[in-house]
């Protein structure tokens, strides 16, 4: 879809912007360019459009060198978003929205149509149609700033640190409405930022860039996390890129255990049987109540009487990340983490030492899996991820 | 102007330079009192627009408004009432620089930082105080960046209160005209411009060893 | 008090006076030469510093060249230069005209200038990156963003002309400067404080065209940020 071959960015003053880069971009996928601040990260996705030119090598889009569309026609045709926005101050929402399709002669009423249409799909109501950027919220801004870019529904999406300048709560819901959008639009999308977690989240593919415009690594997020390329990459997606990799490990995945879990109704002394420190009461239809620490127990009756011990919180089996069962273990009281179907009944426990022992496992069979293969072959992984990050988005 | 007459006799500069430095003087007395004036105005009501904000936007169009009256009629209204005294020429300046400077004492005030403000608050200055000592001094860039037009504009229109027969350099505009001697109204006109030239130079200077923390900001007009 | 009200029952007199509205001296055709003046130096100046202005901030090229004039030109005494270019090139209107553009350009320069350059350049970037042409960005960005200051250069520049313009008949040009400048030969103060008035009269006006230009013409979307004036 998008071909970097051997492209150079150098300036006059001797500063490389971006050094002999080579990519492939796979059409309907997020890519994600990550670094430093100067790594030239910006420059490769202003290239795209020919924002910048650049001064060896070629970009090509669905085959076509870039240079050979003028760059107003080519730009057009790219929705591109920037980090603040860059709305237009003397144009209210609808009309900054409607900008592309104007420039394309498409009629003020169409244009309108579809910028009205494009307004709900972001998630904005109506009635701010009329305002001007300065009377929307940052996030609002942003938001506008995505629907304008759709405009006349590219195939190409550029968008160069969208969600930074906004706090980080707002950024999350941004993050996940991106998610949303995309799963309905399937763009091919080039995405900036200098956020690693912002770029496992959403990628498909991640380019890792380094000081001086060197691209690191090109992969998965799961191989990122994995195999650093090198000290640097290692370094730069941090040191807990061990815990983050469970998110692409599916929690259906992991051994749960049974003997642990009792209904509210069997007698004390057979709690005391199982010889556990803890115990998990569920009612008739296996939903947790909470947890029971055997040695407190009264001495007759039933488990129904007991004081219990709140749950922490349970990762579902459906939807769930081997990460957010991880996270559970920890949190428990028994240190135990609650697996539950979708229905929310109880499927098993597990500490958080039997965890990471099947997860490890897990998680070695899958490089395997993938280093056999070609590593754009990601449609595998896409399935993998998008169902295993389900409960993290 | 009369045939074979040149633009410039040299020695009619020479034979004048006392004279000459003299309405200097006068000019400048003329054109920057009415700045001080303006900002003994300007401060306090700048202050009362930064305060209480519904004040400002009428302020400044009544500002605004006497700054578009053409000099030579402000002059005129004044005559009845000051005479043809230096007072009726300063007294238009001075309501002419009230557009430029209570605007940028406004957007002086405005700049000091709102961290700053509340700094200054919790440490225990009074009100009085944290506007005299902390606030004034951070809006003295954008003040002194106003006050650089009015004086430059004010030393400019002063010649035109020559008309009334106070004008300081204006003297040798009208006498050259009456005479049809160019040499004169070149050369006050040169002397004008180089007033408000030096002027604004002095006042760039006096800006840098005022505010040492602002070097290189906020110095544009 | 009493004497505010003798002169506007002075001012009152001279403009009820019927000779007040006939012939080369009566205020309709003083008006129509004032406005004229003013009018064509204005437009002259509009062109030439509109023109400009948009060229340098658009480009970015002679930012400081037009900063250098902008300063320079302020500090020019426009009385003397009117009366320097009567004593040297005679009483004619042209050379008064031109005289005039010089005084009206800078004003109108240097304010298209910063208010294209001030054009936020996230706004200009994602122009661009939109697919506009240059031609695009600068009249569908950055003249309506710069608009603000384009109105505040055209009636500084336009304040200018008119007050220049009452000047300009000293050296013996007509306009609504006359009246006083006759009325100060004659010792005749009705009609000095009479056309003082007409004269503050145009100047409001001309400062309430501006005013209303501005609501009309000026986006709202811009409207909060431009109180800077």
């Amino acid at each position: 879809m998008i071909r970097f071959d051997a492209v150079s960015k150098n300036y006059p003053n001797g500063t490389t912007a971006v050094d002999e880069l080579s990519l492939e971009l796979a059409e309907g996928g997020i890519t994600v360019l990550v670094g430093p601040s100067g790594c030239g990260k910006t420059t490769t996705l202003r290239m795209v459009n020919r924002m910048v030119e650049p001064t060896a090598g070629t970009v090509s889009l669905r085959g076509q060198d870039i240079r050979e569309i003028a760059a107003p026609e080519l730009r057009r045709g790219i929705g591109y978003v920037i980090q603040h926005a860059g709305l237009f101050p003397h144009r209210t929402v609808l009309d900054n929205i409607a900008t592309v399709p104007l420039l394309l002669g498409w009629g003020k009423k169409k244009a309108r149509a579809r910028a009205a249409e494009l307004l709900e799909l972001v998630g904005l109501p109506g009635d701010m149609a009329k305002r001007y950027p300065y009377q929307l919220s940052g996030g609002q801004q942003q938001r506008v700033g995505v629907a304008r870019a759709l405009g006349a529904d590219p195939p190409v999406l550029l968008m160069d640190e969208p969600f930074s300048a906004v706090d980080p709560i707002v950024r999350g819901e941004l993050q996940a409405e991106f998610i949303r959008l995309q799963k309905e639009l399937h763009k091919t999308i080039v995405f900036v930022t200098h956020d690693i977690d912002e770029a496992i989240k959403l990628g498909d593919n991640i380019a890792v860039f380094r000081t001086g415009g060197k691209l690191a690594q090109f992969d998965t997020p799961e191989r990122l996390l994995a195999h650093p390329a090198d000290d640097f990459v290692a370094d730069f997606v941090g040191h807990d890129r061990g815990i983050r990799r469970l998110s692409f490990v599916k929690a259906a995945e992991l051994p749960l255990r049974e003997g642990t879990v009792l209904p509210a109704d069997s007698p004390v002394a057979r709690a005391r049987a199982l010889d556990e420190p803890w115990v998990l009461v569920v009612d008739d239809g296996r939903r947790p109540l909470g947890w029971a620490a055997v040695a407190e127990l009264p001495d007759g009756g039933t488990l129904a009487d007991a004081n219990l011990a709140p749950l922490g919180h349970t990762f579902s089996l459906v939807g769930d990340s081997a990460r957010a069962a991880l996270d559970a273990a920890l949190l428990s009281p028994s240190r135990l983490a609650v697996g539950v179907d979708a229905e929310g009944a109880v499927v098993g426990v597990a500490d958080a030492y039997e965890l990471s022992a099947a997860m490890a496992e897990d998680a070695a069979v899958g490089d395997a899996a993938v280093s056999d293969t070609a590593v754009s072959d990601e449609a595998e992984v896409r399935v993998a991820k998008s169902d295993a990050g389900g409960g993290e988005r | 102007m009369r045939d074979g007459e040149p633009l410039i006799r040299w020695e009619w500069i020479g034979d004048h330079v006392g004279e000459l430095a003299d309405y200097t003087g006068i000019h400048l007395r003329l054109g920057l009192l009415p700045v001080l004036f303006g900002l003994i105005i300007s401060v306090p009501l700048g202050m009362l627009c930064h305060r209480w904000r519904w004040i400002y936007p009428p302020t400044l169009t009544a500002a605004n408004v006497l700054y578009s009256i053409p000099s030579l009629a402000l002059f005129m209204i004044f005559v009845r009432y000051t005479g043809l005294t230096e007072r009726t020429v300063m007294i238009p300046l001075t309501l002419y620089t009230l557009s430029v400077l209570i605007p940028n004492v406004v957007d002086g005030l405005a700049s000091v930082p709102e961290p700053v403000r509340q700094a200054a608050t919790a440490m225990g200055f009074s009100t009085v105080r944290r506007v005299v000592q902390v606030e004034l001094p951070i809006a003295v860039p954008v003040v002194v960046a106003g006050v650089r037009v009015a004086a430059v504009s004010s030393i400019s229109l002063v010649a035109v209160g020559q008309l009334i027969g106070q004008g300081g350099l204006g003297y040798y505009i009208t006498r050259g005209l009456q005479l049809d001697f160019p040499t004169p109204i070149i050369t006050a006109t040169v002397l004008i411009m180089l007033l408000a030239l030096v002027t604004d130079a002095l006042l760039v200077l006096a800006q840098r060893l005022l505010t040492p923390w602002a070097r290189g900001k906020g110095a544009t007009a | 008090m009493n004497d505010l009200l003798n002169q506007i029952e002075l001012v009152g007199d001279w403009l009820t006076s019927s000779q007040q509205w006939r012939g080369d001296d009566g205020i309709p055709h003083r008006l129509l030469e004032h406005l004229t003046y003013s009018g064509l130096s204005l437009l002259f100046a509009t062109l030439i510093g509109l023109s400009f202005g948009l060229l340098v901030g658009h480009t970015g090229r002679g930012a400081f060249a037009v900063a250098s004039v902008a300063n320079l030109a302020r500090a020019i005494p426009t009385f003397g230069l009117v009366v320097l270019v009567v004593t040297l090139a005679g009483l004619s209107t042209t050379p008064v005209l031109v005289a005039l553009v010089a005084l009206a350009v800078p004003p109108i320069l240097i304010n298209t200038f910063e208010g294209v350059r001030g054009v936020d350049p996230d706004t200009r970037d994602a122009a661009r990156g939109m697919g506009m042409t240059g031609w695009e960005v600068l009249l569908k960005v950055e003249v309506p963003m710069a608009l603000p200051l384009i109105l505040l250069g055209l009636r500084v520049a336009a304040i200018q002309v008119v007050a220049t313009a009452t000047v300009a008949a000293y050296p013996g040009l007509g306009g609504l400067g006359r009246f006083i400048v006759d009325g100060l030969a004659r010792n005749n103060y009705e009609l000095v404080i009479g056309g003082s008035a007409v004269v503050v009269v145009l100047a409001l006006v001309v400062q309430a065209v501006f005013t209303a230009l501005r609501r009309v013409i000026v986006s709202p979307g811009l409207q909060p940020s431009a109180t800077r004036s």
